[in-house]
């Protein structure tokens, strides 16, 4: 069973909320849709669950015409970045509605709730409201609605996003758990995040989304590796991959006047002219004999530093694996990890990646 | 410091129940006491500075020819026409304020918040100004001096109360809540019937509150559009006032038309202050 989106634009206004978009998303496998904020995610989330109506293209299911079914007959389930439940009734009822609905005997309603309850590890909690528990756990009884169901397709839009560090993290591993369970139950999982450490964590299909446009879809590793895009290489990482325009002449790669290496190996073959320089924040290193950088900005995250960094019109940003405060304006020696360059076309199409 | 907030909050806290409750002792008071005693200058205390008596009252259910003005017939009236105007326009102003909340409408100029506006722009003009067309409407569909003319020019003037407080209360609720249940199988009636309408009941109520107050202390249409067959309690007790004003009775039908107003407020008020539904939807 295969869900096909073809060509599916949507523009309520000026803008394109969904530009031409066309997927295939097979059953028993996991699609993480990685993009900004606003960048048609939700959209076309919502689309797929049929809570909005494309402008033009269509979506098949299993050789049905999606369209043309209404959002409460197409057996999808959806999980929002809020905690969305049913606020008048307990938990045991919240995850039972969509199975009444369906009209299924009772004792089987019971016993899909108490499996849907045992895998978010919610037992002990059924007949408490749902104001009584706390955000983690308002999220858990959404996802154990939408596991019930055992739809066929099952949306995750952002589901984590709302939650606090610590507890997004545990989360998270269960989430990697059922969702390796629940491809026996063949099921399309398609999960929205800006998060692109997410992403790759949760190790599916990625699809990276950027003004309602399909920008690159593939593996984790492929996405990660050989980003299409200078614009897919900010997006796939964070902090976003340091995007600088430069000139290859002569054998030497200059960013500006005064920051200017000498062409590695392995990019020898690459013609003189003008590119998009793609370096990893975590491939810049501190170097008493590199270059002089400004430290603009420098803020501490777990046990590594953020240091925003800027030469005359240069601006980077890099990953310091140690805790250290830096004071604004402070010059700080860096230098690149010439094997790990990427290099992009003026236009943005991936030109040469370390991995290729 | 804290001991310092805690006195003062109280402090003013009495201070305000003094003023909201002496009115109510006053009128208690002056209800029990006979022409000399109100006209004798001020007493409060019952037996020791007046002679309590009961003729305030008994004025009050009184048939006219015993120079009564017996209200128990104008007081059923009164909570009739009010209960079920109060009632229509919560019904239909629920509806509509849904609607509003959640679909988009359009005709030329004319959007969502036009229609709303026009709902609440009902209250904006003066009663006057709608005392004529209203007599004339009532007048050629035979409803003068009927409940039921009395119910529908009710409605008209609380529906755009509960679609004032409604359309505000939904677009509170966030649009995922209906969304999840069109997702989990319900249609888009379903899903109001079953899931936005139980979640509902502190707006409605809040609504049915402003609406029962409006409808119950209206004087001017009830003045206006009836004359003998019915009476609404306070046409009723204006007509108290003769050439001597009868401090007592007015007072005993005063706190009697203020009684179920009370008694609602506190109802819903135990229902609110619960809070398990105002705060659930966030």
């Amino acid at each position: 069973m295969s869900l096909m989106l073809n060509h599916i634009s949507f523009k309520p206004t000026e803008e394109y909320h969904l530009n031409d978009i066309s997927l295939r998303f097979e059953s028993g496998k996991m699609y993480t849709i990685l993009g900004r904020t606003l960048s048609g995610k939700t959209t076309l989330l919502k689309t797929i669950a049929g809570l909005q109506t494309p402008d033009s293209g269509s979506i098949n299911f299993d050789d049905t015409d999606f369209l043309s079914i209404p959002v409460w007959k197409r057996n999808v389930a959806m999980v929002y970045q809020q905690f969305i439940n049913y606020p008048h009734l307990n938990v045991r009822d919240n995850i039972a509605f969509p199975l009444k609905q369906r009209k299924m005997d009772e004792n089987l309603i019971e016993s899909e709730v108490k499996e849907a309850m045992e895998k978010v590890g919610l037992i002990g909690f059924e007949s408490r409201k749902i104001q009584e528990l706390s955000g983690g756990q308002q999220q858990r009884v959404a996802l154990a609605r939408s596991l019930a169901k055992k739809a066929k397709i099952l949306l995750l839009d952002e589901p984590l996003v709302n939650l606090d560090y610590k507890l997004r993290e545990g989360l998270r591993e269960e989430f990697k758990k059922l969702f390796n369970v629940s491809d026996e139950s063949n099921s399309i999982l398609i999960y929205a995040s800006t998060d692109p450490l997410e992403a790759m964590q949760l190790n599916g299909n990625i699809i990276v989304i950027d003004e309602g446009k399909i920008l690159q879809s593939g593996t984790a590793k492929d996405v990660f590796e050989n980003p299409a895009t200078a614009k897919v290489a900010e997006i796939t990482n964070d902090p976003a991959m340091n995007i600088n325009k430069c000139l290859i002449q002569d054998n030497s790669l200059i960013m500006n006047d005064s920051v200017q290496i000498q062409i590695p190996d392995q990019l020898k073959s690459i013609p003189n002219g003008k590119y998009l320089v793609g370096i990893r924040a975590t491939d810049i290193y501190l170097d008493d004999q590199g270059f002089a950088f400004d430290v603009e900005i420098s803020e501490i995250s777990g046990s590594e530093t953020f240091l925003h960094l800027r030469n005359n019109n240069l601006k980077c940003v890099a990953t310091i694996e140690e805790v250290k405060t830096y004071n604004t304006n402070e010059v700080v020696k860096i230098n690149f990890d010439k094997s790990k360059i990427y290099l992009f076309e003026e236009s943005g199409e991936l030109q040469h990646s370390p991995y290729q | 410091m804290p001991r310092l907030y805690t006195f003062l909050k109280y402090f003013f806290v009495v201070l305000w129940a003094c003023f909201v409750i002496a009115p109510f002792l006053w009128a208690i008071s002056t209800s029990f006491k006979d022409f000399n005693s109100v006209t004798g200058g001020a007493t409060y205390i019952p037996w020791l500075q007046f002679e309590p008596t009961l003729d305030g009252w008994s004025v009050l259910f009184k048939p006219g020819s015993q120079g009564g003005i017996n209200i128990i017939g104008p007081y059923f009236n009164s909570i009739f026409v009010t209960l079920t105007a109060s009632l229509i326009s919560i019904v239909l102003g629920t509806l509509a304020a849904y609607a509003l909340s959640r679909y988009t409408f359009k005709a030329g100029i004319v959007k969502n918040n036009d229609i709303t506006f026009f709902f609440i722009s009902q209250r904006i003009m003066p009663p006057v100004v709608l005392s004529i067309p209203f007599f004339i409407f009532l007048s050629s569909l035979g409803l003068l001096d009927s409940l039921a003319g009395l119910i529908l020019v009710y409605i008209v003037l609380l529906m755009p109360i509960a679609v004032w407080i409604m359309v505000d209360f939904f677009n509170r609720v966030p649009r995922e809540i209906d969304e999840t249940a069109l997702i989990d199988g319900c249609n888009p009636f379903q899903a109001f019937f079953k899931v936005v309408l139980p979640n509902s009941v502190p707006g409605m109520l809040v609504a049915g509150l402003f609406c029962i107050i409006f409808g119950w202390i209206d004087f001017f249409f009830a003045f206006i559009l009836t004359f003998t067959k019915v009476q609404l309690l306070p046409v009723k007790i204006v007509a108290l006032n003769s050439s001597i004003t009868p401090w007592w009775s007015l007072s005993a039908a005063a706190l009697v038309s203020v009684a179920p107003l009370i008694i609602v407020a506190f109802i819903v008020e135990r229902y609110l202050s619960k809070g398990n539904l105002s705060g659930a939807l966030k």
